[in-house]
């Protein structure tokens, strides 16, 4: 019907007024949901940053201000797990990047067995984080590791390596772990990319007498620039609060050199019961990555190639 | 139309936020479950528990139990962040030794000593009671009586041409270079050193066997002066020299007994659980080999007088504060607990029922099954030297610290002095 009866009733508001306030009164259930899991946790969380809150029922919450903050900035275990967990994050998210980036322009070239070698991405994207630690961990073992077997096998060493107990190598390990589950997200990001490029830039450079090389840096690399900046927010967000990996790998250990700021999170709220401490923690973190989203787009961001 | 359609949406809006916010889980008529929390580590296994559990039911078709397994180390946190749920996620959990005091300030443990009864009070040890006792109230039902025991390998020993296993750390030195030179163990002794709660006990074993203490008669940390920091020394010379598996430094104890069961070392510190294990053969390539030896010490804490040492690990079960089913918990942890179900199972862990080791109870127990005439000795042997650790309720911050200074001084970070003063400063704040 062309009229509408109530329109009458309703001339005050105009039809996208109408719209609009429908649209607010069917998006308030998910606004609930959203508000309750999500918002509030992290406004209760900025709280109770400010006070000194021991687990348990009951316990007695003291005002402390900015208290919980300034011990953390003080204390030297603190900026030194934040120094690994930076390592963490450049080495790994680099490492993923720049094999996820060949990988992904290998499966682009469609050399024969392509789709065998996409598909196979997948398993260790799909592996769960639990498992594959638990499955490095085994390689890395002292005693019965598949590293050290192969590694003896080879020649390259004479007896069993105790990886996991090195402090200095500790760290580079979980990062292969990591490397290993992640890298192939990436990869698959840039490859779905890489299909969406048109070939007739890339031939008329080849034409002009440009070589693989430069065809690669000059047109294919700025043309990936937005799917790269997905890559890197998401990888490098979740690197910097990596936690499952090294958990079940190393355990923070030896002597905290695999320890990241978000282990030492979970240890202060958990294991130590200071929840003030771990609240004012999981701020910081969050502050951090906003930052690192920030500059990211900074840098990498252009609204007229998107 | 359109306002129909815009008035049926909003509805259906309605209906989602009602549904969403009415689907609070409603009590289950019927039978009651209640959550049961352990480990599976020491003491019985998971099938094993399970048995009793289901035994459990079948006398009392109105309780069920649901059991829960997690491995030592994540005790702990599972339940802290269990507590934090309503109703909590665990009606009862195995508490160690050293938690009651955190847990008790937290308010997690309920008070049972008006449940216990005078059999139960003068029947099981005065020394599991002492663990879930404080300020007179009772929090718990004992459960594991454990310490760390001293185990070698036989046969490694015979044909290293040693007559008997050593009664000092510094003969455990001795003989085991004799076993790595003829070749008989590339590293003859495994140690559980990874940075969490194993390398206490293992440094709690021997640090009191050198006459030392973790704090000093005034409550101040003891474990940084002379006698601690030797005997950090010499746990990192026995890497240096090859006589412990490096791997000891990311080992825990499940890993100790795995690789004292596959016969790659000849001595290896572990609970009770170690011992049974190593005379099955699905497990182990032992079977038969491995035999218990008083826990050494130091010459110069025998010298002191210290006749031995080690550590308790005993656990119990608490119910916890603030479940719904206070009464029901009860009555299972008094079935676990009972000495019937203790016996049965006590080829894994050995009951807390004093009668059981006197005059015919005695016999008795030894022929519940094979390996008891072995481990009921070892036991009433070892676990007058049982040593505690601190009982603060800052404990798990604290025993942190001094993991992490071992594992400083092992891996070669730190020096033993300075990894020990760091701890002792940390010690010092969190007592404030």
């Amino acid at each position: 019907m062309a009229i509408n009866s109530n329109s009458h009733h309703r001339h005050h508001l105009t039809l996208r007024q109408q719209d609009a306030r429908t649209a607010w009164l069917l998006l308030i259930p998910s606004l609930f949901v959203i508000v309750g899991v999500t918002l509030w946790p992290v406004i209760s969380t900025f709280f109770l940053s400010f006070f000194n809150a021991p687990t348990g029922i009951n316990q007695v919450r003291t005002f402390v201000g900015l208290s919980n903050y300034i011990d953390m900035l003080k204390d030297q275990t603190f900026w030194e797990t934040i120094g690994r967990t930076l390592y963490f994050t450049v080495v790994s998210v680099g490492l993923e990047l720049t094999i996820g980036l060949a990988v992904a322009q290998l499966i682009h070239s469609r050399p024969w067995g392509w789709q065998f070698l996409r598909i196979s991405l997948i398993i260790p994207w799909a592996v769960p984080t639990i498992v594959n630690g638990a499955m490095w961990r085994w390689i890395y073992s002292a005693d019965f590791g598949a590293l050290n077997g192969l590694l003896m096998q080879l020649g390259l060493i004479k007896h069993y390596v105790p990886w996991l107990t090195l402090p200095e190598m500790a760290m580079n390990l979980v990062i292969v772990a990591d490397i290993w589950h992640t890298m192939p997200f990436v990869a698959l990001v840039l490859q779905a990319a890489l299909a969406t490029l048109p070939e007739d830039l890339d031939e008329a450079a080849a034409v002009d007498g440009a070589n693989a090389w430069q065809r690669f840096w000059k047109i294919r690399l700025p043309l990936l620039r937005p799917a790269i900046l997905v890559a890197l927010i998401v990888r490098t967000v979740d690197a910097f609060r990596v936690f499952d990996i090294v958990y079940i790998i190393t355990s923070g250990g030896p002597a905290y050199k695999t320890l990241t700021i978000t282990y030492l999170t979970y240890l202060n709220s958990f294991s130590f019961g200071k929840q003030g401490t771990g609240a004012a923690l999981s701020f910081l973190i969050s502050a951090v990555t906003i930052i690192m989203a920030f500059v990211y787009i900074r840098i990498l961001y252009r609204p007229e190639e998107s | 139309m359109r306002s129909l359609y815009k008035i049926s949406l909003i509805t259906l809006a309605l209906l989602f936020i009602v549904g969403t916010v009415g689907c609070a889980p409603k009590p289950a008529a019927g039978p009651v479950t209640i959550h049961v929390m352990t480990m599976d580590q020491a003491g019985l296994k998971p099938a094993e528990i399970d048995q009793i559990a289901r035994d459990f039911e079948a006398q009392n078709p109105d309780i069920k139990v649901s059991m829960e397994y997690v491995g030592y180390d994540n005790v702990h946190d599972k339940i802290v962040t269990g507590m934090a749920a309503t109703p909590p996620a665990y009606d009862a959990a195995m508490i160690d030794v050293i938690w009651p005091d955190e847990f008790i300030k937290a308010g997690y443990l309920l008070d049972v000593t008006s449940r216990v009864t005078p059999e139960m009070k003068a029947g099981m040890f005065p020394a599991s009671w002492n663990g879930v006792t404080r300020n007179g109230k009772i929090y718990g039902m004992p459960w594991l009586m454990d310490v760390k025991y001293f185990m070698y390998n036989k046969d490694m020993l015979q044909k290293a041409g040693i007559a008997a296993p050593p009664t000092t750390w510094e003969e455990l030195v001795d003989q085991a270079k004799i076993i790595k030179q003829k070749g008989i163990a590339d590293f003859p002794i495994i140690w559980s050193w990874n940075q969490k709660e194993g390398v206490v006990c293992d440094f709690a074993v021997l640090l009191f066997g050198n006459g030392g203490a973790f704090v000093d008669a005034n409550g101040k940390p003891a474990f940084n002066n002379d006698k601690g920091v030797q005997t950090l020394t010499w746990m990192k010379q026995t890497i240096d020299d090859g006589l412990t598996n490096p791997s000891s430094v990311s080992s825990d104890e499940n890993a100790v007994e795995a690789n004292f069961l596959a016969g790659k070392s000849a001595f290896a510190v572990n609970w009770l659980f170690q011992y049974s294990d190593s005379n099955d053969a699905t497990k182990s390539q032992i079977v038969g080999q491995a035999a218990f030896a008083p826990m050494p010490v130091f010459k110069a804490g025998a010298d002191a007088g210290i006749k031995g040492s080690s550590v308790d690990g005993s656990s119990s079960f608490a119910i916890m504060a603030t479940t719904p089913y206070a009464d029901q918990t009860w009555k299972f942890l008094t079935y676990l607990a009972s000495n019937e179900v203790q016996i049965k199972y006590s080829a894994e862990m050995l009951p807390v029922w004093q009668a059981d080791f006197q005059g015919d109870a005695l016999t008795k127990l030894e022929a519940a099954n094979p390996t008891n005439p072995v481990t009921v000795p070892a036991f009433l042997a070892q676990f007058p030297y049982a040593n505690e650790r601190p009982t603060v309720p800052y404990y798990n911050e604290a025993s942190a610290a001094l993991q992490l200074a071992i594992q400083n001084a092992l891996t070669g970070v730190k020096s033993p002095k300075d990894a020990l003063d760091e701890a002792a400063a940390t010690w010092v704040s969190l007592a404030k």
